[in-house]
């Protein structure tokens, strides 16, 4: 495909541009910091935690010097916790429920503090977790995103032959293609798999279920097999001129700027981004930092109907992103060559009624038709759910959502040997939430093949002890 | 403002601040520049043979990020020659002659050693001595220090000594190695001492590098025990100033010593019967510059409650402070939260389920866990209060059910009384 980037920026501001957002502790910020930590019992940021990370636990050890321990309580937990100190919402999620929020207005640096114990075993090379003894059970994993790497971690804690399909030729899913690069380098959710793959994982990269590799030969070569797939490509806009070159979907675009060759990233000067959820954030703040002159989100909502973080909002702002808001894409307008983008037909919107889930409609306002100038689209509208792929699958159902139906606490599909998790079954969160799902599958997993009960940690909301009543007297 | 000046024995000084004997009071350039930023007296670090010193010398304990609650050392007097030393005292005391400057003496035990030295700083127009008879290390060895204060005979005997030759007021400083403050302080008013000055530092081991295994601090990899100090030390400190201060045969005034920072600090020993407070660790840590606030929070607060000086607030506490015998098993208080300031952090109920008396619940109110005090089985003690991180959230409440007051000691009595049926 001819792209038209040009190279906006010097590199060397772009990697500046790119630095990661939330450094890492210095020795002395992260014992400050853990020392700073109440250390609460039954502690709300554990709650919070899809994962259920005892933080406390953690936190206390970095104070008292034992990292090993500390990052082990973490991968103990969720074996994507290098990944998810870099890449969680911590500010909606452990950070936000910290005692020290309510108390001061500024939570302990939950994240950052994960992430000081879980560098220092990745770059010390050590591993924290140990694979169990084989117990002559194979299972298949399809997809290495944080779903099926956990699945995989758990599996081989319990001494299963685990086998994990990639169609990509890097492990990781979307923490190694879909992250912003200020946030996170390919580097951790690759460092990530390799430790995994330490534990006797099996990776076939390149290989993709479906095409690669049939369902039959899967299910014939594995006693059982978890779904960790995601979910597909952005969908279409279903306008005119959708099919001009400078058409992107986000996802590719971030793909592109997780390679580190900004030339190959398909941005022109003036960059139109459709959509308000983060990955639409991502899109606009990366366009931003490498050069491009004007970026514009366009949502057809306001801003208080975004989908996207609070904070990712405020990033976007502080990039100086132009948010048209209650706009609506309606065409787009090609050069005169009638090849390439030019603009970006809108019109405006205003608010319908509410709509079944309460949410309000939209509806174009009769004649606002205005036109943007753009040499760049890109659609960050939300992922597609994969119907076909799964329809493919004897027994495996999806509700009218698209989400694949499992039993909640096993992760069960209507295969019975089938299992899945992640952004295909919840219809795209977080990664931690991916990771949750695997460990539960993995749990799921050995009930099923073994009729044995285990549970990780975290696996619930440790319950120290119930809540009591007062005393009667 | 309150008048802050305070005399000590017949030791005048403008405020209640002296530095103590130590490395802050090591020469003369140091206590001019001690003067210089507030202090109001200076006891020399203490004058005798000149000694050689180990390298390193101190060791400290932290608590989180906070550096030196704990300080020990195992350095020794002065190593500087006598007569340095002396003509140093002579040009600050010439220099500051409304500053307290004190001697601090340690020579071998002979009464002519004693009667020279005392003599020989005499001369420089200092205006007392203090007789360390605390250092607990090394000096101790030598039958020095420790040894005499440890010994009351031997503390009255040196005592005695120095009186022979002093026309100026003699200061006592006592060591905190011993069973019972009180002995040694009687040894040493009974030896004619004008006053007392305690605590010096305590017996430690500060810790072990757990690299190298040697513990702290490394002389060529081998260590000693040392002396500790700073602000872990005051409510040691406080307990041996308000023994004293109660004791009948202790009459003469007493300077505080041991781990003030604050004016705070200081105001807790003068209400407790200090006369005046010494500050070394504080320094160490921080500089001189520290007694502005000595000075200036002290000031603000005996303004705020009314006192007219220092000296109407010397022992205002002291009387509160009986034996256990004496306290009212009547008295009854119980824990409240205030469930509006309350974050859950539930350190109240773990430390109640685990280190009390099982007393707070967690409970379910509108769909939160809060920690619920059982008041029927609540003993008062304190510990939810003292854990809680929120200003205000856990009160001790009285529960007072007109019941009077009795004590172990009248309990007790009652119990042993002959009945009318005897």
């Amino acid at each position: 495909m001819s792209t038209h980037q040009v190279t906006l920026l010097p590199d060397e501001e772009i990697e500046r541009n790119f630095r990661e957002i939330a450094p890492a502790l210095t020795d002395a910020e992260a014992l400050f910091e853990a020392n700073r930590c109440v250390y609460c019992y039954d502690a709300p940021c554990t709650h919070a935690c899809p994962t259920h990370i005892d933080v406390p636990s953690f936190i206390k050890k970095i104070a008292s010097g034992n990292l090993l321990g500390s990052a082990r309580a973490i991968f103990d937990a969720n074996p994507i916790g290098a990944t998810c100190a870099r890449v969680c919402p911590v500010e909606v999620l452990c950070e936000g429920a910290c005692v020290e929020k309510t108390l001061m207005h500024k939570p302990i640096e939950i994240g950052r503090l994960q992430r000081y114990a879980t560098d220092f075993v990745l770059a010390a090379g050590l591993d924290v977790l140990k694979a169990g003894a084989p117990n002559g059970k194979s299972v298949g994993v399809v997809g290495s995103g944080p779903a099926g790497l956990t699945c995989a971690t758990y599996l081989a804690r319990l001494g299963y032959d685990v086998t994990v399909y990639e169609r990509k030729q890097l492990p990781g899913g979307l923490d190694t293609y879909g992250m912003a690069e200020y946030k996170m380098t390919q580097r951790v959710s690759t460092e990530e798999a390799r430790a995994v793959e330490r534990l006797g994982v099996r990776f076939r990269l390149g290989v993709e279920v479906g095409r690669d590799i049939s369902f039959e030969e899967l299910e014939a070569a594995h006693d059982g097999v978890f779904l960790g797939v995601g979910l597909g490509e952005t969908g279409r806009l279903d306008i005119p001129g959708e099919e001009l070159e400078g058409v992107y979907d986000a996802l590719y675009v971030i793909e592109r700027i997780k390679s580190r060759r900004w030339e190959t990233v398909p941005l022109g000067r003036a960059v139109a981004v459709v959509g308000a959820g983060n990955t639409a954030i991502d899109a606009v703040t990366q366009a931003r930092r490498l050069g491009a002159e004007r970026v514009m989100l366009v949502y057809r909502r306001g801003p208080a109907e975004m989908p996207a973080y609070e904070y990712e909002y405020t990033l976007a702002k502080q990039d100086a992103v132009e948010f048209l808001w209650q706009t609506a894409p309606v065409e787009v307008i090609a050069d005169a060559g009638g090849k390439r983008v030019a603009g970006l037909r809108c019109v405006r919107t205003e608010p319908g009624e509410p709509d079944a889930s309460g949410r309000r409609s939209v509806r174009p306002v009769e004649g606002s038709e205005f036109d943007v100038p753009a040499d760049t689209v890109i659609k960050a509208t939300g992922q597609q759910k994969m119907r076909e792929f799964f329809a493919s699958v004897p027994g495996v159902g999806v509700d009218s959502a698209g989400h694949v139906q499992v039993d909640p606490e096993t992760m069960r599909t209507g295969n019975p040997k089938f299992f899945a998790g992640g952004d295909c079954v919840n219809g795209g969160r977080e990664a931690v939430d991916a990771s949750q799902m695997g460990k539960l599958a993995a749990q799921g997993i050995h009930l099923a093949l073994t009729g044995e009960r285990v549970e990780f940690a975290g696996a619930r909301v440790p319950l120290h002890e119930e809540t009591q009543n007062l005393k009667a007297h | 403002m309150a008048d802050l000046s305070v005399d000590f024995a017949g030791i005048k000084s403008p405020n209640p601040f002296w530095l103590a004997s130590a490395p802050p009071t090591n020469m003369g350039s140091m206590v001019e520049r001690a003067f210089d930023a507030g202090w109001g007296g200076a006891v020399w670090k203490t004058l005798g043979e000149p000694i050689r010193n180990v390298c390193s010398r101190l060791a400290s304990v932290d608590m989180g990020p906070q550096r030196m609650m704990g300080l020990n050392n195992i350095e020794l007097i002065t190593d500087r020659p006598l007569d340095v030393n002396l003509r140093e005292i002579r040009e600050v005391k010439r220099k500051y002659p409304k500053h307290a400057l004190i001697v601090s003496l340690m020579v071998e035990s002979k009464r002519e050693a004693w009667h020279d030295i005392v003599k020989r700083s005499e001369d420089t127009g200092c205006d007392g001595f203090e007789l360390n008879f605390g250092c607990p290390h090394g000096m101790s060895e030598r039958g020095m220090g420790a040894a005499m204060g440890q010994v009351p005979d031997y503390t009255c005997m040196v005592t005695e000594w120095v009186k022979e030759a002093a026309t100026l007021p003699v200061i006592v400083k006592l060591t905190p190695n011993v069973t019972s403050i009180n002995p040694p302080a009687r040894a040493a008013v009974r030896g004619g001492a004008d006053a007392l000055s305690l605590i010096n530092t305590i017996n430690s081991v500060m810790g072990v590098n757990l690299d190298t295994l040697v513990p702290h601090p490394n002389v060529n990899g081998m260590a000693a025990h040392g002396g500790y100090c700073g602000p872990a030390v005051k409510p040691i400190a406080l307990n041996m100033v308000s023994e004293l201060a109660r004791d009948p045969e202790v009459s003469v005034p007493i300077s505080g010593i041991g781990g003030i920072s604050t004016w705070r600090d200081a105001a807790e020993f003068l209400a407790l019967g200090a006369s005046n407070v010494q500050v070394c660790t504080a320094v160490m840590h921080y500089g001189y510059r520290i007694v502005e606030d000595l000075i200036d929070g002290l000031s603000n607060y005996l303004d705020g409650k009314g006192y007219a000086s220092v000296r109407d607030f010397v022992g205002v506490s002291a009387p509160r402070i009986t034996d256990w015998g004496a306290l009212d098993l009547n008295y009854k208080t119980v824990a409240r939260i205030d469930h509006a300031k309350c974050i859950q952090c539930n350190l109240c109920h773990i430390a109640c389920e685990d280190g009390a008396h099982q007393c707070i619940p967690l409970v379910q109110m509108n769909g939160t866990r809060y920690p619920v005090v059982d008041e029927h089985e609540c003993v008062g003690c304190n510990l939810c209060y003292l854990v809680c991180p929120v200003p205000g959230c856990i009160s001790m409440v009285r529960l007072d059910d007109g019941t009077q007051p009795l004590t172990w000691r009248e309990l007790t009595t009652q119990r042993e009384a002959p009945t009318a049926g005897d």
